[in-house]
């Protein structure tokens, strides 16, 4: 058995995100025009040996904290499947 | 006096900061990413500019977490002096060297041209040669050097005299017009501009030859 673990990572609130505007900006251009903010973050998929959720969930928790995450400017959310 | 010079994969300004540590007359080793110590005598370790590990997930996060980077902590917290250049100032932030992250440009771009900048602080061993508020100009060569951090670190520094240069004309949207910053005991250097393609007359200007003279001075007087 394995499980899949997904690692949403974003810029924490009122981080100015340069590419997320960037992306506003050139949806407005197409026409969309009920565009009021886009963040872009960065989605992690993990194969994971063992079938404990809850010990998987601490163990991605750490891989975030050392790792996956820049928690000066980033928060992360993990899921585990 | 003897310098290392860290090699990532990805690093490409480590020969041009070998020639500019020997110029100075600090005797430059090379030191690949995998070694798990400082070659025995090193007074200066610099983070070279590059794109280590093809800047693979955020720059310099992987390069902070490889075996030598573990040598160059312990080395900073006994006192060392460390130099992190553009990508060596952001593998410092990602190693918590340093407080802050470097973010993309604000305007997107990647921005190659000579930035003009002020020296905020003449108090390290980095900036003694130059006076506060002297104007110098080092090339910067980066998409993500936009400086952050959240208001109280930037308090902080401003409070301790601990950014080491500010441009004039901010480039990448950094807060306050940061390039460089000190760390607490000034002896940690991080920087977006390349001070070691300003030491030489063909490259344009010596303004980068002054920081790497007054290391050499400061690390022959310790």
């Amino acid at each position: 058995m394995t499980m899949k673990a997904v690692v949403h990572v974003m810029l924490k609130p009122g981080v100015l995100d340069p590419q997320g505007e960037a992306v506003r900006h050139a949806l407005g251009a197409l026409g969309f025009d009920g565009v009021n903010g886009v963040r872009q973050g960065k989605v992690i998929e993990l194969d994971l040996a063992g079938t404990d959720a809850a010990a998987a969930e601490a163990e991605v928790r750490r891989m975030c904290e050392k790792l996956l995450a820049n928690t000066v400017i980033e928060s992360y959310r993990i899921e585990i499947a | 006096m003897r310098g290392a010079v860290i090699v990532f994969p990805g690093s490409n300004c480590d020969r041009d900061l070998a020639v500019a540590f020997r110029a100075a007359g600090i005797d430059p080793v090379m030191v690949w990413h995998k070694d798990t110590s400082l070659p025995a005598g090193v007074d200066v370790v610099g983070l070279p500019g590059g794109f280590s590990y093809g800047d693979y997930l955020r720059c310099g996060a992987i390069a902070a977490r490889s075996p030598i980077c573990v040598a160059v902590a312990d080395h900073a917290r006994r006192g060392g002096a460390v130099i992190g250049i553009c990508n060596g100032f952001q593998v410092l932030v990602e190693a918590g060297l340093l407080p802050g992250a470097l973010m993309r440009n604000a305007g997107l771009k990647f921005i190659c041209k000579p930035a003009p900048m002020t020296v905020a602080t003449a108090d390290s061993p980095f900036t003694s040669g130059y006076t506060v508020g002297q104007a110098v100009t080092f090339p910067i060569a980066h998409h993500d050097g936009n400086y952050t951090a959240d208001a109280d670190t930037l308090a902080r520094l401003d409070g301790e005299d601990r950014v080491a240069f500010r441009y004039m004309d901010n480039p990448n949207g950094s807060a306050g017009d940061i390039a460089g910053i000190l760390s607490e005991n000034r002896r940690v250097l991080g920087l977006m501009p390349h001070p070691e393609r300003a030491i030489d007359p063909a490259q344009g200007g010596t303004d980068g030859a002054v920081l790497f003279a007054a290391l050499a001075g400061a690390l022959a007087d310790a």
